[in-house]
């Protein structure tokens, strides 16, 4: 092997290191045997989880989402989906933290509105830096916005998740250019988070060098989710190979694979 | 005496202490973590966190989410 080819080091956040790459959300599932199933048909080590007032005054014996993906097996993100203001993101993560024993990384996600869930970078930029400063491993979603994602990274975010399109649009990577850009750029960990919609996507995501990609959507939503958590493990892997082996370059003409020499015609 | 619980106005017979509070919810033994007046308090504290009139009082869990 020479020294310029790529190497396969593990994905590693905040100095905890993840088998896969694939990191699935627990959102959207019929019931939580089909969450448990589909998550461990992806592979993922690394889930996330919202975090929600909760039901007073209800079944006792309701189940709990920490019984069907526990902690014991997974890593759990818990994520600040919902929170508009970087105050309400820093509550939702330190009420996390309690809840998790102390476990201190999470997803911010400050957004905009609620008809795009658009990241609000200049919530996300305040959140992230007292979350930072309070000892959070803060991993971020984001824009596609290369100077923003830059600056999450100096506030000292330890992974960077811009959207590939819209949360839960499916689109896949709508700005490859800028993403592009983001990856050339980072010494963090950088994901795609939001829009994959099928394991192309993934895929390309990965072949670009992307260090992981989120998906929640595009498994939940699948007719037969279960199938397309191992879809999507298998295009993550696909996708990171590729990114290793470095694809062939694109030629303006054909180049024969078969040789011309001993042609019978020659 | 009456509090803010979850959002919602709550009568409480007595000054009740945090953890008395999730007995009496049936809570107790369930993962939640809980704020009063949107600062944690810390599971090691909920036996001797006594609530005072008014307080408003986040209990959350973790459910599906992206």
């Amino acid at each position: 092997m020479s020294a310029d080819q790529r190497q396969d080091i593990p994905l590693t956040v905040a100095g905890r290191v993840f088998a896969s790459r694939l990191l699935v959300g627990t959102g959207k599932y019929r019931d939580f045997d089909e969450t448990a199933a589909a998550v461990e048909a992806s592979g993922t080590e690394l889930v996330t989880v919202a975090v929600r007032r909760t039901n007073l005054g209800q079944n006792p014996d309701e189940p709990n989402l920490l019984d069907a993906v526990p902690t014991s097996r997974y890593t759990i993100l818990p994520n600040t989906a919902g929170c508009y203001t970087a105050k309400d993101a820093v509550r939702t993560c330190k009420l996390a933290r309690e809840l998790l024993d102390g476990h201190n990384l999470v997803k911010l996600e400050v957004l905009g509105d609620d008809g795009t869930l658009y990241p609000n970078v200049v919530e996300t930029l305040k959140a992230a830096e007292t979350l930072v400063n309070d000892g959070f491993d803060v991993m971020v979603y984001t824009s596609d916005d290369p100077i923003v994602a830059k600056e999450l990274e100096r506030i000292g975010c330890c992974a960077v998740m811009p959207l590939g399109s819209l949360i839960g649009s499916g689109h896949g990577l709508l700005n490859p250019t800028s993403l592009a850009i983001i990856l050339d750029n980072a010494e963090v960990p950088i994901l795609v988070d939001a829009g994959i919609g099928t394991p192309s996507d993934a895929a390309l995501a990965m072949e670009m060098g992307c260090a992981g990609v989120l998906i929640n959507s595009a498994i939940a939503h699948a007719r037969q989710p279960v199938r397309m958590a191992h879809a999507m493990k298998l295009a993550v892997d696909a996708g990171r190979e590729a990114y290793l082996a470095e694809r062939m370059p694109r030629r303006a003409s054909a180049s024969p694979s078969s040789p011309f020499a001993g042609r019978i015609n020659a | 005496m009456h509090i803010q619980l979850n959002g919602d106005h709550r009568e409480l017979a007595s000054q009740l202490t945090i953890s008395e509070l999730i007995d009496q919810l049936a809570l107790t033994g369930r993962r939640i973590a809980v704020e009063v007046n949107e600062e944690i308090v810390p599971r090691s504290q909920h036996a001797d966190t006594r609530l005072s009139p008014g307080d408003r009082v986040e209990i959350v869990h973790a459910i599906g989410g992206g």
